[in-house]
């Protein structure tokens, strides 16, 4: 009696875990450069939420009666508690992060199945609560380095854990903030009279060097073949081009230039690590290059004309919504056939 | 390789098939070497169905002599394949035998015990092929046993025989799985008589307008070698396709994607494209079945994987033990950890080391537990869609997988299940170790069987709705029927109404005169009777026979004298009967002979039984019902025949018999078993 295996009998090295792993460290320079930007709160955020999400996970998985260690082991609690937490202020108290790692994870994620059920990306669905729910916290971001000088390690830990409120002058208003307050200057003259531009290398300061820092992140997931370009290019090239029409030449009615809209807020964060969630996503190619140019044409449409400065994570919970629907007309052609898949509804 | 041959690469136009995956190749292994030789099995074993269709009908007796190259089987039905002896010797069983089959199933061998002299039979080789008809040339390829030699084993002759005219002859060179090499090993020690097996094969088929070679360019040796045997035969025809390396570019709808850009319509063949591809083993193959006049009786293996110490191609006579081969590649049987037959995409395990090597067995492969490591336990899919950018078919491997767990099989076939060719590149790239494949192969296997069901339950349906029909029809008719005679009845009466009551009593009368003037008819009342009696002494008899306690079995006796006297008494008035109408003697001797002796066996019969065991009264009871059914039946089909009315009570009669029947047999059975 021989061992009996179903073929195939070879597997590629990839797997799960890795994959995971290979997003945590796409997402490091982001990290790194956030704490030269702001200090050492997002760093420490990150660990928090890391702490936080293992936590839950665990606990949640010993409920269901799963094996703990082969369930954490895969890292997707590290990914979502990771992306969660470079989306939060870097000083923002530490039950900020809790409440917004526990609607990531137990409730978006585990409440709908867990890992590779959840139609919802869990970091976003975790934002977004924090958002509506803390708005003061959330929009507390501290002026870059630039413009300040950076609290201290000590003084960062007594932010989040004391709760000792950040004066003013450590917090200020983000570039995207500032241009759509603007209603009365030219561009041009914003861009010399504000710090966060004046100060800055050619955006705005600080989310120019974090936008690339993530991009970099994502380029190198591409190479090793981890996603594949359509969502992410998709996205960038629709902010690009409305942004483009809405230039208005850099009147007081301008809604921004293209680069200033890619390489602020999250722009790269969500389009290299956020959109390219598979579980939320969708599952074709042409399904993601939809998907993609959906949450573009969202972020730009809030970012101009609603009420939030940012929109990544509206913009990606909505077209979540929309990815089966996105999933049923894209599917792709099957070989010997002469039209695309055509899925009936099947009636009971 | 030259420049000119490679400048000759460059420049061919080939075709991308979507998704395909690059494991590592792991071929150097057992290409170090030429083809060895494998020394002669003391022993093969011949499974009857090598090949795809009917099992070949064995010609052969235990004990009989062959010689190598022997028919000891013939083809039986259109698809189907000869078998040769593989070793000249003894035929020693004709039985059944493990087979190389993922499931460890037994099936129909022959099994020869070699006299190690390996005399073949006479072989009569084909010199030119061209001064033979193309028809003679298949039932030759036919009778050599040939049977597609790339793994799904259809017999030649018959993918010879296409619905379609042929106009590219696509020879599949490409060996996509990884650790196998024995196409690979062909090509470079036997190129010009593979070449040589295209043209034969292009005659065959209607001399195509193109003949393409396709194989991979992680083969530079077998190209160099097509490239000169091609050069060398000079047929303009002859065109080398190289492309680049990708699994499974060998299957056969994606090599013909990659050599024409065509695809074959789903559910369709080749041949409707003007299509015919064949392996370059069948296409040498054919070549020594026609020019040597060589049966199949031999092939090209790989032997690799870590456990093996002699990785190599050997030439293997079909039918060896895969027991002996491994141990002539030095099987280290403490690293092995499964023995794989086929490579790691595709392959299965197998379950026994002692089923034969087959016709289509293009690799054996023993790993170690480090080469090959099963998957670690599946994980939840996330979606990640690696498995639909693998898929050489564009199918979406996630969707059929979440479809496959829930066993929705409408959902299944609108994702193009059937489409699925199961090369395993989806579960090969899966991060989460989910065996798709698995679950796509069960699913199938269960639409299948759902489908066979259908097929089956709609025919009962059809054939319960025919009988509906058939028996609403007779009721008609024998409804209108009645009614005809209701008709007549009344057009009678009304005739006759106008005679009044006096006439009445007279017609009455005259109705008992005729009675009593016709007795024949009256003989005919009788005869019923007595058979009627007859038959009631029959189940008297049985009800007896089938008595639980003594009371009963008195009681039933008693039924039967009185019954038996009756039918004395009939019989009696029957006799006198037979006298007064002055009816020939002869014909009432024997009816007299006859009840009178029915009366004597009953008798014995009820004597008999008293003194029989249980089994042995159910058994004469089961004997009678036996006959009372043959009756009936016979009554039934002269009744059919004449298209009488009692033909449903006859039916059902019948019926009931027949289930008596069966309970007694289960009776006696039941019986038996104590």
């Amino acid at each position: 009696m021989f061992k009996q295996v179903s073929s195939p009998h070879a597997h590629s090295p990839a797997k799960t875990a890795w994959v995971m792993q290979q997003v945590c460290l796409a997402l490091l320079p982001g990290l790194a450069v956030l704490t030269w930007f702001y200090g050492w709160g997002n760093l420490i955020n990150t660990l928090l939420a890391i702490l936080f999400a293992l936590g839950f996970e665990a606990t949640i998985v010993a409920l269901r009666k799963r094996p703990i260690v082969f369930y954490l082991s895969d890292f997707s609690a590290v990914v979502t508690a990771m992306l969660l937490a470079l989306t939060i202020p870097p000083y923002a108290p530490w039950w900020v992060t809790l409440i917004g790692v526990f609607f990531a994870i137990p409730v978006a994620k585990h409440l709908y199945g867990g890992m590779g059920f959840n139609p919802f990306n869990p970091a976003m669905v975790g934002y977004v609560v924090l958002l509506i729910s803390f708005p003061v916290q959330m929009v507390e971001w501290p002026a870059p380095k630039t413009m300040t000088e950076l609290p201290g390690f000590a003084e960062a830990l007594g932010f989040i854990f004391l709760g000792t409120h950040p004066v003013d002058g450590v917090t200020a208003a983000t570039a995207l903030d500032l241009v759509k307050q603007n209603n009365s200057l030219i561009l041009d003259q914003l861009w010399e009279q504000a710090p966060q531009f004046s100060t800055a290398s050619f955006v705005a300061a600080g989310a120019e060097w974090v936008n690339i820092a993530f991009l970099l992140g994502g380029v190198y997931l591409l190479t090793r073949r981890l996603y594949t370009w359509h969502a992410p290019v998709a996205m960038l090239a629709t902010i690009f081009v409305l942004s483009s029409l809405f230039y208005d030449g850099g009147s007081s009615a301008s809604k921004g230039s293209p680069l200033f809209h890619l390489f602020t807020g999250g722009t790269m964060l969500g389009a290299f690590f956020i959109i390219t969630d598979p579980v939320s996503g969708c599952t074709s190619n042409r399904g993601r290059l939809i998907f993609g140019a959906g949450v573009g044409l969202l972020v730009f449409v809030i970012r101009a004309w609603g009420n939030y400065p940012d929109a990544i994570a509206f913009g990606v919970l909505l077209m979540n919504f929309a990815a089966p629907v996105i999933d049923y007309y894209t599917l792709p052609r099957v070989y010997g056939h002469d039209k695309r898949t055509n899925v009936r509804i099947h009636k009971e | 390789m030259t420049e000119k041959l490679a400048q000759h690469i460059q420049t061919t136009q080939i075709w991308d098939i979507p998704g395909g995956i690059h494991p590592p190749e792991n071929k150097v292994q057992s290409l170090r070497n030429p083809i060895i030789e494998a020394p002669l099995p003391a022993q093969v074993i011949l499974p009857l169905a090598m090949h795809i269709g009917a099992p070949a009908e064995p010609l052969v007796q235990v004990g009989d002599k062959v010689k190598t190259g022997q028919v000891v089987a013939v083809p039986k039905g259109l698809v189907s394949a000869s078998i040769h002896s593989s070793v000249s010797g003894t035929v020693t069983a004709i039985e059944d035998h493990s087979l190389a089959h993922p499931s460890g199933m037994s099936g129909p061998c022959i099994l020869i015990e070699s006299d190690g002299k390996d005399d073949w039979v006479d072989l009569s080789p084909v010199t030119n092929y061209r001064e033979v008809e193309p028809a003679e040339l298949i039932e030759i390829i036919r009778n050599a046993g040939l049977a597609g030699m790339g793994g799904a084993g259809f017999p030649t002759a018959v993918k010879l025989q296409p619905m379609h005219s042929i106009n590219t002859l696509i020879l599949n060179g490409s060996e996509c799985e990884p650790y196998i090499t024995a196409d690979h090993a062909l090509m470079r020690e036997r190129a010009e008589d593979i070449i040589q097996g295209a043209l034969l094969l292009a005659y065959i088929v209607g001399e195509p307008e193109q003949i393409l070679i396709g194989l991979e360019d992680n083969k530079p040796d077998a190209i160099e070698a097509l490239h000169q045997a091609i050069e060398s035969l000079g047929d303009s025809r002859l065109k080398l396709r190289v492309f680049p390396t990708k699994y499974p570019s060998g299957g056969e709808k994606q090599i013909i994607q990659i050599l024409t850009g065509k695809e074959v319509k789903s559910g369709g063949l080749p041949a409707d494209l003007g299509i015919l591809v064949q392996n370059i083993g069948s296409a040498v193959a054919a070549w020594d079945a026609v020019t040597l006049g060589k049966p199949l009786i031999s092939r090209v293996t790989t032997l690799t994987g870590e456990a093996l110490g002699a990785q190599n191609n050997y030439l293997v006579r079909i039918g060896t033990p895969v027991a002996d081969l491994l141990e002539l590649a030095q099987i280290d049987k403490d690293k092995s950890d499964r023995i794989v037959v086929g490579g790691p995409m595709m392959g299965f395990t197998l379950l026994d080391d002692q089923v034969p090597v087959t016709k289509i067995t293009n690799c054996l492969l023993v790993p170690s537990q480090k080469e090959l490591s099963p998957p670690p336990p599946a994980q939840a899919c996330i979606r990640c869609g690696l498995c639909a950018e693998a898929c050489p078919a564009s199918l979406l491997p996630q969707q059929l997988f979440w479809y496959a767990q829930v066993e929705d099989q409408d959902k299944l076939r609108d994702y193009s299940l059937f489409d699925c060719i199961e090369c395993g590149a989806c579960a090969y790239v899966c991060p989460s170790s989910i065996p798709l494949v698995q679950y796509y192969r069960a699913a199938k296997g269960d639409i299948r069987e759902a489908e066979r069901e259908k097929i089956k339950s709609d025919h009962a349906r059809l054939r319960f709705e025919a009988r509906k029909e058939r028996l609403e029809q007779e009721a008609k008719e024998r409804e209108a029927k009645r009614k005809a005679r209701m008709e007549a009845a009344k057009a009678k009466q009304a005739s006759s109404e106008g005679a009044g009551t006096d006439d009445m009593v007279a017609a009455a009368m005259a109705r008992a005169k005729k009675t009593n003037e016709n007795p024949e008819e009256a003989k005919q009342k009788l005869e019923r009777q007595k058979s009627t009696f007859e038959e009631r002494i029959q189940s008297t008899e049985e009800k007896i026979a089938n008595a639980e306690t003594d009371e009963i079995e008195a009681k039933f006796s008693a039924q039967l004298k009185n019954t038996q006297k009756k039918l004395e008494g009939i019989q009696e008035k029957l006799n006198s009967l037979t006298a007064q109408t002055n009816v020939p003697e002869t014909n009432s001797e024997p009816a007299k002979d006859a009840a009178t002796e029915a009366i004597e066996r009953a008798k014995q019969k009820s004597e008999a039984l008293v003194n029989m065991s249980e089994g042995e009264k159910l058994k004469s009871t089961l004997e009678s019902l036996r006959s009372r059914r043959d009756k009936a039946a016979e009554k039934l089909a002269q009744a059919e025949a004449a298209e009488a009315d009692t033909v449903d009570a006859l039916r059902t009669g019948l019926d009931k018999l027949e289930q008596k029947i069966l309970a007694t047999e289960k009776q006696i059975a039941d019986l038996g078993e104590y």
